[in-house]
């Protein structure tokens, strides 16, 4: 080894904590950029392979009653590769041991042939026997949670034939990796499940035998999707048909798709903002060593050593740093992807996890943090490169203070020579005090980024849950029941108080812009479920006019005032033009609301509901579940208590994590910058510190020279990072809405005030470290030291 | 009459700081022998390091033109000069410029890894008596040693000339009196051209030339008849 390269090493020794800190911000951006982009790798490929494999279709439809001879003329829709139709509906289960009722999604399975598309995977056990009535494979989280095994029974009210089901085995579907049931939140595995039944069985359950109502479509490359679901609505219009959809659409899909663009977001923003705060460390601590290392420089020079071989010299030190963020990031990255995959695993029913960190992303995480980390030593090295020698042999001259208007207002102010001394420091090299506050500010952000979600989701909550649905569960009919049933619902042991509501399909359209989406139709001044404005007014859509969701109204570019084009897709199927009197302001899905009467009116039928929305006397609920697994033409209660509670325990879950992960990250920025900070300062003032002390100052006196600058620095860089924290929420709140959910920006005062305190509490703590230094100092060897 | 090894015609150096410009060398002209020991005496400011740095190639000169045997330096670049630095000078400097970071052999290593035919380390550190202090970090060793190890460090590329800026600057009689020898002994046996910038009059008494500096120009050259060996010289 080359005596300059023992140098390197040993010079990197000597600054390892400084190094330590720099890499560990590195291995911070590192570790985000190799999760994320493994994860996002990992759900895409994975995804990819089950829907190829398991032959996911490409186009769903919907219908109330569609003979099974019209296959032949979908099959035969130009683009469609195969067709394939299934009976499916919805049953109130009655599990043993459980006093609550449960719904399941009933499937019918080809008799003549295996499925061809959606094909479900065995997990266990076997398919139902074709000719066997009471035989159903469950999916698999279904029968986790609720310990089924070959054999074990449980009872189904299908379509108001109570029948007792034998569970034969479990599968996976790929149109099932995030099951969530009607009107849920939350994935709910013991209480909803997917069953898979004999055609015949579910044709006569529900009285569709020589019928369908669902078709799923698998399209021949080159097709175009929108042709063929147009066709198809065509063909399924006068059979009740709901609107064909693509992938784009499917629940299920729609959820993954959502938590691989924010993988996509988080590799996209996330390690550029560490990276650049690494880069500027570097270049702080490299310029650092540089000044200090002036006369070797000059030394180096002296006895041969090229512009090149100096530059490069430094180059590798700065290189060291990254090689040590790097190896930690890879080794932090692997294991938060693993940790991460066993959470998705969680969430989504995958039967297999292609998970393999391919070499390309360890190695552009990799380049990455090189190419930054050179990036930022760049310019001190070319400085040291280009360092005359005989200039770098000589003691460098003090750096130069001006009297400006400063100075002059730090006198008027009696300022202590102390406080003159940090101020004087602060305004001398403000670019570094900048880059510095800058640094600080983006450690205030990522607290802030990550602690406002917790109020958002409260203010979810509370509007979600206190404001608007207030009823404490709701009942929900397989099919549209005349109003008057609701004096049944309300004989409902422990019901207090029901109001009906309807859902409708329809295709909402402003000009060339169209959204499909469920339209909520309930009568005026409902007292349970209730919809309210941005300003928290309760609103009722009027009769002939339209509420949209505030997301809604945007992507369908309708302001108040406005007419748009409802084309529903139930009932007579009639397009009504609606003017838009009002928006609501909802985080859960698209909502639009109509007035009940008015479209019983326009529907021209009696007055219907699909649901009742009810309140409770919960001593009570036990009997009402009980009454509820006799009663027929019912598919399922959601309680909102439990729908709340699974959303709270698992959002809280996720925001835990998140706000480790997060405050983690501000604390490692902090240190990273105020104590490297803290460090050069201590680097160029000691003989300034050792002079005061000589001179009498105390330690204390002498250490507020040391942490006050750092102190203000934090200090200054409160507000910029309070203004990035509010801008990074913001983007957040963006990038994390989707049709599905959108979060809001709610940022309170106690937000602001924990991320503040927590980055100074680390700014002093770190000053601190480096203070401890400063009892250390040999007074006379400093004031010998030549420099 | 010995070769020239250095020969500078009318050099001036001028240090431009904004405000002021500083004249640090004003007209030098000046020939230096192969094998010659040359001691530079003037005040503080006087121009002997400005001088040194432009021989040794760490510096250009603003005007005026100087030679190394037959190139002249004023026209090489940076990198020329470089090479030049490499191939045949070595330094020695009054703060011993060692890298605290490395042992006396390493530093010796960091001219030997560069140099065109060095000797090793080892025997160069043997050179200057300090065979027993190779594995030495800078930090454990005295300021009479520090140097020793510096000088080791010049004269292990085999140097066609040691500059020497205030060798025994930093060093008490006793220790510099032994820096000086280790000098005289590498100029006897090696044949080094050998210039030495001194504040200190007595070390004049070793020199084959010494050269007065005042004002950045040559004030008065002296010619040795009698050398003292560096035991004899006292101050």
């Amino acid at each position: 080894m080359q005596a300059i390269d023992r140098k390197l090493l040993r010079d990197f020794k000597r600054l390892w904590v400084q190094a330590l800190a720099i890499a560990l911000v590195l291995a911070c951006g590192v570790t985000i950029l190799l999760t994320s982009l493994g994860m996002y790798q990992a759900l895409t490929e994975t995804r990819a392979a089950y829907y190829e494999r398991n032959r996911f279709a490409d186009v769903f439809a919907e219908t109330r009653r569609a003979p099974i001879s019209l296959m032949q003329e979908i099959a035969d829709i130009d683009g469609v590769l195969t067709a394939e139709a299934r009976v499916s509906g919805t049953a109130i289960l009655d599990l043993p041991e459980r006093p609550r009722t449960a719904t399941g999604r009933i499937l019918s399975l080809p008799e003549a042939h295996a499925p061809v598309l959606n094909i479900p995977l065995l997990r266990w056990g076997r398919l139902p026997d074709p000719n066997a009535t009471d035989e159903v494979m469950v999916n698999e989280p279904f029968a986790l949670a609720n310990g089924f095994e070959y054999g074990d029974q449980f009872s189904a009210n299908l379509n108001g034939q109570k029948r007792t089901l034998t569970v034969v085995g479990a599968a996976l579907s790929p149109e099932f990796i995030y099951t969530i049931g009607p009107g849920a939140l939350m994935p709910d595995n013991e209480y909803y499940g997917i069953l898979w039944m004999s055609e015949r069985t579910v044709a006569a359950a529900f009285d569709m035998t020589g019928a369908f109502n669902g078709v799923t479509l698998a399209l021949a490359t080159g097709s175009t999707e929108k042709d063929v679901i147009d066709r198809l609505d065509d063909i399924l219009e006068p059979y009740g048909g709901l609107g064909a959809y693509g992938r784009d659409l499917h629940l299920s899909d729609s959820f993954i798709d959502a938590e691989i663009s924010q993988l996509r977001g988080m590799a996209m923003v996330l390690p550029p903002i560490f990276f650049g705060i690494s880069a500027f460390l570097v270049s702080m601590v490299m310029g650092r060593i540089i000044a200090l290392e002036r006369s070797e420089i000059g030394l180096l020079k002296a006895v041969g050593y090229s512009n090149t071989e100096v530059c490069l010299h430094y180059l590798m030190l700065a290189g060291l740093i990254a090689v040590l963020g790097i190896c930690i990031g890879w080794a932090m990255g692997t294991w938060l992807a693993r940790g991460m995959a066993l959470q998705y695993a969680q969430f989504f029913d995958f039967p297999f996890v292609i998970f393999r960190l391919s070499y390309w992303v360890y190695a552009a995480a990799g380049l990455a943090a090189l190419l930054t980390t050179t990036l930022g030593a760049m310019r001190s090295a070319l400085a040291a490169a280009w360092l005359a020698p005989a200039i770098a042999m000589q003691p460098p001259t003090p750096p130069r203070f001006k009297r400006s208007w400063l100075d002059r207002m730090m006198t008027a102010l009696r300022l202590s020579q102390p406080t003159i001394m940090i101020l004087r420091s602060f305004f001398r090299w403000p670019g570094r005090s900048f880059l510095t506050c800058l640094g600080l500010s983006l450690a205030v952000a990522s607290v802030i980024a990550s602690l406002f979600v917790s109020d958002a989701l409260d203010e979810i909550i509370e509007t979600a849950f206190f404001q608007t649905n207030r009823q404490d569960a709701i009942v929900i009919f397989t099919d549209d029941l005349p109003e008057t049933a609701l004096t049944e619902v309300l004989a409902l042991p422990g019901v207090l108080k029901a109001e009906p509501q309807q859902y409708h399909t329809a295709i909402l359209r402003n000009g060339y812009l169209s959204k499909r989406v469920a339209i909520e139709a309930r009568p005026p001044n409902t007292d349970l479920s209730r919809v309210m404005s941005a300003d928290d007014v309760v609103i009722s859509a009027p009769p002939g006019g339209i509420l949209l969701s505030e997301r809604l109204a945007d992507q369908l570019d309708a302001r108040p005032g406005d007419v748009i084009d409802a084309e529903f897709l139930t009932g007579r199927r009639e397009t009504l033009a609606l003017p838009v009197t009002g928006l609501v302001e909802q985080h859960f899905g698209l909502g639009a609301y109509v007035d009940l009467n008015y479209i019983n009116a326009q529907f021209r039928q009696i007055p219907q509901m699909s649901v009742a929305n009810i309140s409770l006397d919960s001593a009570r609920l036990p009997d009402l579940h009980l009454a509820l697994k006799e009663l027929p033409k019912l598919s399922g209660l959601v309680e909102m208590n439990e729908n709340r509670e699974a959303f709270q325990e698992t959002i809280q879950q996720n925001v835990a994590v998140m706000n480790t992960v997060y405050i983690t990250i501000a604390i490692l920025i902090t240190i990273g910058v105020a104590y490297n900070g803290a460090r050069i300062q201590l680097s160029e003032r000691a003989r300034e510190l050792a002079s005061l002390r000589i001179l009498g100052f105390g330690r204390g006196e002498v250490s507020y020279i040391l942490v006050g600058e750092t102190m203000f620095l934090t200090l200054l860089a409160q507000p910029l990072g309070w203004l990035i924290g509010a801008y990074i929420a913001r983007l957040m709140t963006n990038a994390f809405s989707s049709d599905l959910y959108a979060i809001p920006l709610v940022l309170e005062l106690d937000t602001f005030a924990l991320a503040s305190l927590i980055v100074l509490t680390v700014a002093f703590a770190s000053a601190m470290v480096v203070r401890r230094r400063l009892d250390r100092l040999d007074l006379v060897s400093v004031m010998k030291t030549r420099e | 009459m010995p070769d020239i090894v250095f020969r500078t015609e009318d050099i001036t150096k001028v240090y431009d700081t904004g405000d002021v410009k500083v004249h640090a060398l004003d007209g030098v002209d000046l020939q230096l022998y192969s094998g010659e020991l040359t001691v530079l005496l003037g005040p503080s400011g006087s121009g002997k390091s400005t001088l040194l740095n432009i021989l040794g190639g760490l510096d250009h000169a603003t005007d005026g033109h100087v030679w190394f045997r037959q190139t002249e330096l004023t026209d090489m670049t940076n990198r020329e000069l470089t090479k030049y630095r490499r191939d045949h000078v070595g330094f020695v400097f009054q703060f011993y410029n060692l890298v605290p970071s490395l042992t006396a052999r390493e530093n010796v290593q960091l001219v030997t890894d560069v140099a065109h035919d060095p000797m090793s380390a080892a025997e160069a550190l043997g050179l200057v008596g300090l065979d027993h202090r190779m594995d030495h970090f800078p930090s454990e060793m005295s300021g009479g040693e520090q140097q020793r190890v510096a000088i080791a460090r010049a004269i292990a590329k085999r140097p066609d000339i040691l500059l020497c800026d205030e060798p025994t600057g930093a060093l008490d009689s006793s220790t510099g009196i032994q820096v000086l020898e280790v000098l005289q002994s590498i100029n006897d046996r090696f044949g080094t051209t050998t210039v030495v910038i001194t504040h200190n009059a007595e070390i004049r008494r070793m020199a084959h030339r010494v050269i007065y500096f005042r004002d950045g120009k040559i004030s008065e050259t002296q010619v040795n008849d009698h050398r003292l060996a560096p035991s004899e010289i006292k101050w």
